[in-house]
């Protein structure tokens, strides 16, 4: 205990900890999981109860969260906030299923070297960008 | 066995044997979500219009339903079990954490039914 420098590992511990990606990807699997829980699965019933419910219910249900009547200040404004959380909900799916698809690769025992599970860690943010771009790509430009 | 302290109370009873299965299955429902929920993605990415019309019409077709059902149980039941672990891991206190257990095994039940009606009514043939 005397010893001030030492090399033995930090973690895990509970008070003496450093950032680190794995840390972040981590928590990030866990945020988008549970949004996607509560407000995907939210806005999917939404959008099922609307389609099931026939035309009028439908063009409600995109007023609110997408393209906003003339008339109606207050969709104006949901309409932004439907957007964001639409756009929003796509990446953290492709970053929880990015990471997911990691969990696997960890699940089996593989990729806990210091270097390969850091890079790992970074690239599922890469690749859920990625993703989230290509998809938006083909709604808005195809 | 202990009974002052709350880990001289658990000690030496072991696993109570119900955590491997939930592991397992939180995978098996990923490997759900995966090719159900790209399913939709790439269907909305690839559909021709977002009126009403062509949305219902594609959802009313056999497959589109079986699948979006199918969608609906898969991430419900998966979302189920990994909310669970998100409260276990954050709602100490024993009365909340009772409610919030309890919440957890009506909520997701009958908002799944909700879904799968909501998708029987368009494919058997209402509008
Ligand atoms: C849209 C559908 C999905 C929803 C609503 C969802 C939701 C969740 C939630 C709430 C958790 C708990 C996170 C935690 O606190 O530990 C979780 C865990 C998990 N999810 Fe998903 N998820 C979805 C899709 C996927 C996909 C596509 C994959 C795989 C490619 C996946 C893989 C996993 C894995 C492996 C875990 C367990 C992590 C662990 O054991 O710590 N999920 N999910």
């Amino acid at each position: 205990m005397a010893q001030t420098h030492s090399n033995r590992p930090l973690s895990p511990h509970l008070q003496i900890w450093r950032w680190g990606p794995a840390m972040l990807v981590s928590i990030l699997h866990r945020v988008c999981g549970n949004a996607l829980a509560f407000g995907g699965l939210g806005l999917l019933l939404w959008w099922l109860g609307a389609l099931a419910s026939g035309p009028e219910a439908y063009g409600t249900f995109i007023h609110w969260v997408w393209t906003p009547e003339p008339d109606r200040a207050i969709q104006s404004f949901t309409s932004i906030l439907g957007k964001i959380a639409i756009v929003g909900l796509t990446w953290a799916f492709f970053q929880h299923m990015v990471s997911g698809l990691r969990h696997f690769v960890l699940d089996v025992g593989a990729g806990y070297e210091l270097e390969t599970n850091s890079r790992w860690s970074i690239a599922t943010i890469g690749i859920s960008i990625v993703l989230t771009i290509l998809f938006w790509a083909v709604v808005l430009l195809r | 066995m202990g009974n002052g302290t709350s880990i001289g109370r658990v000690r030496g009873l072991g696993s109570s044997h119900h955590g491997a299965q939930h592991w397992l299955v939180q995978r098996f429902t990923a490997i759900g979500n995966l090719i159900l929920v790209i399913w939709l993605l790439a269907s909305l990415a690839f559909m021709p219009g977002y009126d009403y019309a062509t949305v219902s019409t594609w959802l009313a077709k056999p497959v589109s339903a079986t699948a979006m059902i199918l969608l609906i149980l898969s991430t419900f039941w998966h979302a189920r079990l990994g909310v669970q672990v998100m409260m276990e891991d954050y709602v100490h206190d024993h009365g909340l954490k009772f409610a919030a257990l309890a919440a957890l095994n009506v909520v997701p039940l009958a908002a799944g039914a909700f879904g799968v009606i909501c998708v029987l009514r368009l494919a058997l043939g209402a509008h």
